[in-house]
């Protein structure tokens, strides 16, 4: 690893106002960042910024807030766009986040499908890939079919492949599994889905805040991701997808923002991206979205993909270690989102004794019923990694298991 | 000893240790009365779809009595020692005695001195540390809420 690219974790977490403060008298150890993650003071100030000096409404230009907020705005959606490798930022439409992009293309995409026509999910898919779709079943009578894992608990490309039929009008998966930490090949799937003349739309929420995404590169049709999982504020995401098919989909919601011209029988909707933005817009949020991308990018992808495998690794050798530890998914060749069971305490009670210890995970399905009953759990414990974790957090994650085993009275 | 003085990775806070007491992880690892019942005359499953606690509850009634009661489920440890723990104390109750009992147990779990004072609690005491965690507070009522629903005053 080049030395000028490694990332200094100190200087990273000095940026997180929140890493300093203390929970039930500890230090805090933020370990759920795949639910959501922290926020550094460059995003904060950024949104602090535009709304002390700059807010008014967007795209109403009459008077000089007015044309810097637009600017803003419209600033944050093009760096957005470079930022996953998209060539035009009309293609890059704001949400409120990776489940509203999804419900955008089930009910407008969507509403030109027909029962008798397919969808192909996978087992892994949060419930925000899966429910939009089961709306659109109700509505159209369309099929959903799901995809399986292999027994190290990737994607099964071959079920995927022997899913994909004359009648599929889509496949949708997720980049990163929130549960498993698994990449999945979407370049492959996408090209598996075009051979048939279907679409692939690709849940990014847990890729986009931990790797270089370039959704020409995916051949992807469709990519939805969310700010707050990649340092922005919470309330705002997008949804990537070729020129060509906003072009073609009616809008999702109709209001303010989303017209050229309305009349009392009929309106003419805007051009996109904006035919697909009704209402005043999230504008702070969006400026935070856009100044998250920056300060990834200044921090830089190869330092923290570095950072994050160097830990991941780390984590797994340590957790591994650790009698009556089980892992979900893979050991190797996987993103630092582990979900695991400790002997048997139940996770939720795992995660109730680590808070106690300053030690912040999740508990539960992590939105992933569907996940669940396929591994056959009611509950995983999940501690999940990112660019400000650091190796004594992790000394102290498995410092507060061993406290657990201890108030547990050790193992059967 | 409030968290401050706790010191780091040890067992020295007190009302972790007084949530986790050895009755509830025996009740936890050994649960009471988790099994089929005969002649059922109420069932209901509750579930707290957050954290993914799922109780059955089974009752028997006869001439307002509960006869005998037993409970399926799966969670976390307070959830199903709660569960394991009620239904013991319910056996052979008349359904009002075990609707006061609900009562008092829930006002102890939502911090009430009086309640969590009352002997009529019994070993169900033991689950008075619930009350300093709130977000667990839901877990222990879950059986108990399984009880009202099925022969509570809205039942």
């Amino acid at each position: 690893m080049n030395t000028t690219l490694a990332l200094d974790v100190d200087r990273v977490r000095a940026d997180f106002p929140i890493l300093s403060r203390e929970v039930h008298g500890k230090p805090l150890v933020y370990l759920d960042s795949a639910a959501s993650s922290q926020k550094p003071s460059q995003v904060i100030q950024a949104m602090s910024d535009y709304l002390e000096m700059h807010h008014s409404n967007v795209h109403r230009g009459a008077h000089e807030l007015s044309v810097e907020a637009t600017d803003a705005y419209e600033g944050a959606r093009e760096r957005l766009s470079r930022f996953i490798g998209a060539q035009d930022p009309s293609e890059f439409v704001f949400t409120r986040g990776t489940t509203e992009s999804i419900n955008l293309v089930a009910y407008s995409w969507g509403a030109g499908l027909e029962a008798g026509d397919e969808i192909v999910l996978t087992v892994m898919e949060h419930h925000s890939n899966i429910v939009p779709w089961q709306l659109l079943a109700e509505r159209s009578g369309v099929t959903l079919k799901f995809a399986g894992l292999t027994p190290e608990g990737r994607l099964d490309v071959d079920h995927v492949r022997s899913l994909i039929g004359p009648s599929t009008r889509l496949v949708g998966l997720t980049h990163v599994s929130n549960s498993l930490g698994v990449t999945n090949p979407v370049t492959e799937v996408a090209r598996l889905a075009h051979e048939v003349g279907a679409l692939c739309l690709v849940d990014g929420a847990q890729a986009v805040p931990h790797k270089p995404v370039d959704v020409g590169a995916l051949e992807c049709d469709f990519y939805a991701f969310s700010a707050h999982k990649m340092c922005g504020p919470t309330g705002i995401g997008a949804l990537w997808a070729r020129r060509e098919l906003l072009e073609a989909m009616p809008p999702f919601q109709g209001g303010g923002e989303m017209i050229s011209e309305v009349k009392l029988e009929r309106s003419k909707w805007a051009a996109i991206p904006h035919k697909f933005e009704a209402g005043t817009p999230a504008i702070a949020e969006a400026v935070g979205f856009g100044a998250a991308a920056d300060y990834l990018t200044s921090v830089g992808f190869e330092g923290i993909v570095a950072h994050e495998a160097d830990l991941t690794s780390y984590a797994l050798d340590r957790l591994l270690a650790l009698d009556g530890f089980e892992l979900f998914g893979p050991s190797t060749d996987r993103l630092g989102v582990l979900s695991f069971r400790y002997g048997d305490i139940h996770a939720h009670d795992l995660a109730t004794i680590l808070d106690r210890q300053g030690v912040a995970i999740r508990a539960g399905h992590h939105c992933n019923q569907p996940l669940m009953d396929y591994l056959g759990v009611d509950a995983t414990a999940r501690a999940s990694l990112y660019l400000y974790t650091s190796r004594g957090e992790i000394d102290a994650l498995v410092d507060a298991l061993h406290v657990a085993r201890d108030l547990f009275g050790g193992f059967e | 000893m409030n968290d401050s003085q706790a010191a780091h990775g040890g067992l020295d806070d007190a009302e972790l240790s007084q949530l986790y007491q050895e009755v509830i992880l025996d009740h936890y690892r050994s649960p009471r009365n988790k099994r089929e019942l005969e002649e059922t005359t109420h069932t209901v499953t509750m579930n707290n779809p957050l954290c993914g606690d799922v109780i059955d509850l089974l009752l028997q009634v006869k001439g307002g009595r509960i006869a005998d009661v037993s409970f399926q489920g799966k969670g976390c440890s307070i959830s199903q020692a709660s569960a394991s723990m009620m239904t013991e104390r319910l056996k052979g109750q008349s359904v009002d005695e075990a609707l006061a009992l609900s009562g008092t147990f829930t006002r102890m779990l939502h911090g009430d001195p009086e309640a969590a004072g009352s002997t009529e609690l019994g070993d169900l005491r033991a689950l008075a540390g619930v009350a300093k965690f709130p977000v667990r507070v839901k877990c222990a009522l879950l059986a108990w809420n399984c009880l009202q629903e099925l022969v509570g005053p809205e039942a």
